[in-house]
């Protein structure tokens, strides 16, 4: 098992990711990957709470998480990683090249981005970013809830040209 | 509580308002609550929201649907900063309707009364095979 399913998504935990995916993918664990979470225990304690006692969390930093990733891996239990950004996950598969496939969850509107699907606005610098990671081999999709179908990353930058 | 004490009810799609108009069906009333949705918005949108309607209302019980939720987290960095805040999260029906029947005790009091209400509503009724 190990971690399944890497995703981006700015919400970090919330419903989707606990309710949404967790219950069908009866997971073990939530590996959150962010350097400001990984050095404050008061936003550690604030996504913690949320998640049901017989889920595990894991707060890392970029570079903790490219060590632990073996371990994670390793785990028998199902698993998510999230990040809340693309750069963040960028840099992580920089330093962990057997990420192959990342999920887009939800990357909302703000200043600069444009709308691509209605989880997700992208700036041009990030639609580099996610077609760089491509290029590398990896597969990126966009997919809020496990019910919907996965969106290739063509279609999803060609639905913001529209 | 003072009659025009007004309360948030947050959470995912149109929960919050949905709970709300069946606060008004069934007592006539329902402007006592302030609705939003977390509906395509990032978590910093949402606290920015959150803290714009709880400054507007002058609120001070906020209601959520899902402990994990996005709105749950948003108004727990509110409470952060305003010591004048409860939060009450997994509302019900029940407890909003409990909520604005309190006479005069304080928002938090009323807040404390309608969680223990919300859990008291939920009932299993029936067992498989049984009458």
């Amino acid at each position: 098992m190990g971690v399944e399913l890497y995703r981006i998504d700015d919400r970090l935990i919330h419903g989707q990711v606990v309710v949404g995916w967790g219950q069908p993918m009866r997971l073990g664990f939530i590996a959150l990957v962010d350097d400001d979470v990984a050095s404050s225990e008061w936003e550690q304690e604030l996504y913690r709470m949320g998640v049901p006692p017989e889920m595990d969390v894991y707060f890392a930093t970029v570079e903790q998480a490219a060590t632990e990733l073996e371990k994670w891996n390793a785990d028998p239990r199902p698993g998510i990683l999230l990040t809340g950004d693309i750069d963040t996950m960028a840099r992580l598969i920089g330093r962990y090249p057997d990420i192959r496939t990342v999920n887009i969850g939800g990357l909302h509107h703000r200043e600069g981005r444009g709308i691509c699907l209605r989880y997700v606005y992208l700036t041009p610098d990030e639609q580099a970013a996610l077609r760089s990671l491509q290029q590398q081999g990896v597969v990126v999709t966009a997919q809020d809830v496990p019910s919907a179908r996965p969106m290739a990353l063509e279609d999803v930058l060609e639905h913001g040209r529209k | 509580m003072s009659s025009d004490a007004k309360a948030l009810v947050a959470g995912h799609a149109a929960f919050a308002e949905g709970l709300v108009s069946a606060v008004a069906q069934i007592t006539g009333q329902g402007e006592q609550f302030v609705t939003m949705t977390n509906t395509a918005m990032s978590a910093d949108q949402i606290e920015q929201n959150m803290r714009a309607v709880v400054r507007e209302h002058a609120i001070h019980v906020i209601f959520t649907d899902l402990p994990a939720g996005s709105c749950t987290i948003a108004a727990r960095r509110l409470l952060r900063d305003d010591s004048e805040l409860t939060l009450v999260t997994g509302v019900n029906l029940a407890a909003l309707l409990h909520f604005m029947s309190h006479g005069e005790i304080t928002s938090h009091e009323a807040a404390v009364s309608a969680a223990e209400r919300a859990k008291g509503s939920v009932l299993v009724v029936g067992t498989p095979g049984g009458r």
